[in-house]
């Protein structure tokens, strides 16, 4: 867990955002980053995550509410005097400049001097392992390093947060997952605070202190990110951060945190419940793929249930099975590769089962 | 692009029913244009003796040098006023929605279908003394007399610039529109001003357009006839003008041939060093 900080180093309070004064991009947003965090806004696309930066960052203007950055109301305060560094999904390196006047154009438009400007643009460049590239220009590079040429333009000029936005959307798999590991080690050795945005929740995963979940304009949830898988508060983050089973029922009966509900098929399930729902409502009971027990295991766990497997797909790290089970023919399982797991074959029937713990009731 | 090699190439015809095609357009560039060119080069050094000495004139005949340094101060003030101006609009296009970027875009086409001549005499009309812009600024208490707007030097730039601003606006908005917006965006963000950003980011990228348009508007320039000829009331002598009096008034073919040849040998050079800094094919949309 962070501990508490006194006063967080962002605070939007009560922000709503819309375009054509219909729809709200954002609505009713009451977020804080605390200072030296690494926080992920992640989404799907049209979530609200970007016009969320796009706001911080100050190319927007919230229609309502106000921002804060280090106790200071910056809601009217334009792009160039928020001192905030931005990475740009498509780099937005200056074509017509150097690697190194990159790296110092922040530093040039605030007038510092030339000596000082050239130690701190090597520093930077070396930061994100680009000694010796100074003089190259910014189409000469790859996208990785186009990548790291940005970061170094960002992160130069000593702001108090870093924006980055999408940064590694555009590069291949391989090289994005180096990336990542490569953004959360700066963010650790600079002590900087950062803020992410993403589509990508691997990559949220990887990198960040804690994940705030977007939807349709809405911030959803904001946790950890073990939290966040282990304990959604919602069917959206359920089905947004890894897979999940999700089975509609009906509340029968709740007692404190946890609920006994029934099944469209008739089967009666013991699940936590993390928000409160009256008997009688309807809820989405969500078990992850690989909390599910099989076989024998099943047999001991107090939701148990009669399965039959209709594919199996061995993906190395991982067995998927793919059962009919409630009514349906998409209740998924992942096995681990482990020693002495044993092999399954397509239409066996087999008893499935989880713990109560690992399943919860949600509303949508 | 697939290569010859990967199209089936039986039903093809053979290349020379392509040559038959063309052949009329061919005939008629070559007869009507070529050759005529070519006479031209050759009486610039054989009339009315063979020799270099009509371009010796360029030298020696003040009244040669006085056409061509007024054909190259107008030339250079009209790349320069549609430049400035052309930039500016060019800026507001890309800025604008695409409803209003066509509106635009209309706006500066409209004057390529009016004739040049048409032109020239509503300029005339609109900057005499009398005419609606100096008795508006006589009504508003402006100026106390007409001004001398046309009929001069004055009046030539107004009329060039207006032709030339099309090419300007158009060459500058297609630079333009390739350049990303968030590098603008970018360059506020790390701490830039909109005049820094402006500075320091766009305007450098922009460099090629600049370059472009001024020296399409430039070469274009230089062979202004009607304009010059019409706005400048005979008291500004360019020298597409001053070739027609030597042909047709003088009858001095040697002369007219050899400032011909000469203009067309400074738009080849002009053309030749642009090459050296530019894409020319790339700009003109090749």
């Amino acid at each position: 867990m962070l501990s508490p900080v006194p006063e967080p180093l962002v605070r939007f309070a009560n922000v709503r955002k819309s375009y054509d004064g219909t729809v709200d991009a954002v609505s009713a947003l009451n977020l804080e980053v605390a200072r030296s965090e690494f926080l992920t806004l992640l989404g799907p696309s049209g979530s609200g995550k970007t016009t969320t930066l796009t706001m911080l960052a100050g190319f927007e203007r919230p229609t309502e509410g106000r921002i804060f950055v280090d106790g200071e109301d910056v809601t009217d305060v334009p792009v160039e005097k928020r001192g905030i560094g931005m990475v740009f999904q498509n780099y937005a390196l200056f074509p017509n400049m150097t690697v190194a006047e990159n790296i110092a154009f922040p530093l040039r438009v605030r007038g510092v001097s030339r000596g000082e400007m050239n130690s701190k643009v090597m520093r930077a460049l070396s930061m994100v392992r680009l000694d010796g590239f100074g003089d190259r220009r910014p189409q000469q590079l790859s996208g990785g390093q186009q990548q790291r040429v940005a970061v170094a333009r960002a992160l130069v000029f000593e702001p108090r947060l870093i924006l980055l936005d999408e940064p590694l959307g555009a590069l291949d798999r391989q090289l994005r997952e180096q990336m990542q590991y490569e953004l959360k080690h700066l963010h650790q050795r600079l002590d900087v605070t950062m803020v992410y945005v993403t589509h990508d929740q691997v990559e949220a995963m990887t990198m960040s202190d804690r994940v705030a979940v977007f939807s349709t304009g809405a911030l959803r949830q904001v946790d950890e990110p073990r939290r966040l898988y282990e304990a959604p508060a919602s069917l959206f983050v359920a089905r947004f951060l890894g897979e999940s089973n999700a089975l509609p029922a009906t509340v029968r009966q709740h007692d404190g945190g946890s609920c006994a509900a029934a099944l469209a098929t008739g089967e009666t399930v013991t699940a936590v419940m993390p928000v409160r729902c009256a008997p009688g409502s309807a809820v989405h009971l969500v078990v992850r793929p690989e909390k599910i027990l099989l076989g024998k295991a099943a047999q001991a766990s107090p939701n148990r249930f009669a399965a039959r497997i209709a594919e199996v797909t061995f993906l190395g790290d991982q067995t998927r099975l793919r059962l009919v089970a409630f009514g349906a023919d998409d209740f998924i399982v992942k096995l681990a590769n482990t020693a002495g797991q044993e092999t399954f074959a397509p239409g066996t029937e087999i008893d499935i089962g989880w713990q109560a713990e690992d399943c919860r009731a949600l509303a949508e | 692009m697939p290569s010859q090699s990967d199209t089936p190439t039986g039903w093809r015809p053979r290349h020379g029913v392509y040559w038959l095609i063309i052949m009329p357009a061919l005939a008629m560039l070559v007869l009507l244009y070529l050759v005529p060119l070519a006479d031209v080069l050759v009486t610039s050094v054989t009339d009315p003796k063979p020799g270099l000495d009509n371009f010796l004139l360029l030298f020696t005949s003040t009244s040669v040098q006085k056409t061509l340094l007024t054909t190259l101060r107008i030339a250079a003030l009209t790349t320069f006023v549609a430049l400035l101006l052309g930039y500016v609009v060019a800026y507001a296009m890309r800025a604008a929605n695409s409803s209003q970027q066509r509106l635009m875009l209309f706006c500066v086409l409209l004057p390529f279908w009016i004739s040049v001549l048409v032109r020239s005499f509503a300029w005339i009309a609109l900057l005499s003394s009398r005419g609606p812009v100096n008795a508006g600024l006589m009504a508003w208490g402006l100026i106390d007399e007409p001004l001398p707007l046309v009929r001069n030097e004055t009046g030539v730039l107004i009329g060039m610039v207006h032709v030339m601003l099309p090419y300007a606006v158009l060459t500058l908005y297609a630079n333009m529109r390739g350049i990303d917006v968030r590098l603008v965006a970018a360059a506020r963000s790390l701490g830039a001003s909109r005049f820094q950003a402006f500075r320091m980011v766009f305007l450098p990228l922009t460099r090629p357009g600049l370059i472009g348009a001024g020296t399409l508007v430039f070469i274009l320039s230089l062979g202004f006839y009607v304009t010059p000829a019409l706005l400048g009331g005979g008291k500004v002598l360019m020298i597409a003008e001053y070739v027609a009096v030597q042909i047709n008034d003088t009858l001095r073919w040697g002369l007219g041939t050899m400032l011909a040849t000469t203009l067309m040998l400074s738009v080849l050079a002009a053309l030749w060093a642009l090459s050296r800094v530019l894409d020319v094919k790339r700009l003109f949309g090749a």
